[in-house]
């Protein structure tokens, strides 16, 4: 649990930040390199491109395979299978991964202690 | 339109010959020379002298994939860029392989525009968001998927109306 949590804290580098897109090629501009970092992109980013990442799966295979957190991954799939959209999909995103991080954080602290 | 870097001075008939070549650039220096109503001799040395002084780069074979059965979508991307890294992006665009052409343009914007091909839109995408977005200076991508291509030329030749049209 420690170990992966900070591999799941970690700072990515840009080959492996996740990129916001709107739809096929049109890229936001906005990327994230983190959790943290990616959890404050959600608040704001064009919900469009929320609904066309979790359409595909990307938001799940990030976390799951750069950052190795397997659990906020099946998290964000039931989030997907509820076939949520717009504002109430942003609101349930931002709430999980909020969650997730600070259990994240707070299990870091202690391994930390 | 005068050329850049001219060291000869191309005459009406050379320019008639660049026309045919572009139209199909298997055609004899014979076939050239009767359309033209010149000897082939004229029209050989004429290729020769346009192909040493660098004004005819190659020859090459236009292939219809669509014939070939083989699958591909061809896409424009308008890359928003930051100005200090405009030329950097280009460059690194160029090397792949996907990329057919890439060029730089301003608008309100520094632009780089590159036409590039994918087999689908699938791995459009995953070219796009792996390779192009995480280049340092894009700030932003526009993807375009043509859809039907009603022209297609390399370039457009000087006083074309005119040379269509040559008295014989």
């Amino acid at each position: 649990m420690t170990s992966s949590s900070l591999k799941a804290l970690r700072n990515v580098n840009r080959d492996e930040a996740f990129y916001f897109f709107t739809s096929i090629g049109n890229y936001t501009g906005q990327s994230a390199g983190s959790l943290d970092e990616f959890l404050q992109k959600i608040k704001d980013i064009d919900i469009k491109s929320l609904e066309f990442h979790l359409f595909r799966e990307d938001f799940e295979k990030w976390v799951a395979q750069t950052l190795g957190d397997g659990r906020l991954a099946e998290e964000i799939k039931f989030l997907r299978n509820q076939k949520l959209s717009g504002n109430a999909l942003r609101d349930r995103l931002y709430f999980t991964i909020s969650r997730r991080l600070k259990e994240l954080k707070s299990s870091q602290s202690t391994y930390v202690r | 339109m005068k050329p850049k870097y001219q060291a000869i001075t191309l005459d009406d008939l050379d320019w008639h010959i660049l026309r045919l070549l572009q139209e199909n650039s298997k055609q004899t220096y014979t076939e050239i020379g009767s359309k033209l109503n010149v000897a082939h001799s004229t029209v050989y040395d004429r290729i020769q002298k346009m192909e040493e002084q660098g004004f005819i780069k190659k020859y090459e074979a236009v292939i219809d994939y669509d014939k070939m059965g083989i699958q591909q979508i061809t896409a424009l991307m308008t890359i928003t860029t930051d100005p200090r890294e405009t030329e950097n992006i280009a460059n690194k665009m160029a090397k792949f392989g996907q990329a057919l052409e890439v060029s730089t343009s301003i608008s309100d914007t520094f632009i780089v525009d590159a036409k590039v091909v994918a087999q689908n839109q699938a791995d459009l995408h995953t070219f796009v968001a792996k390779f192009i977005a995480p280049l340092p200076g894009v700030l932003r991508i526009r993807t375009a998927i043509v859809t039907r291509k009603y022209k297609e030329e390399r370039f457009c030749l000087p006083n074309s109306e005119s040379a269509g049209k040559r008295k014989e």
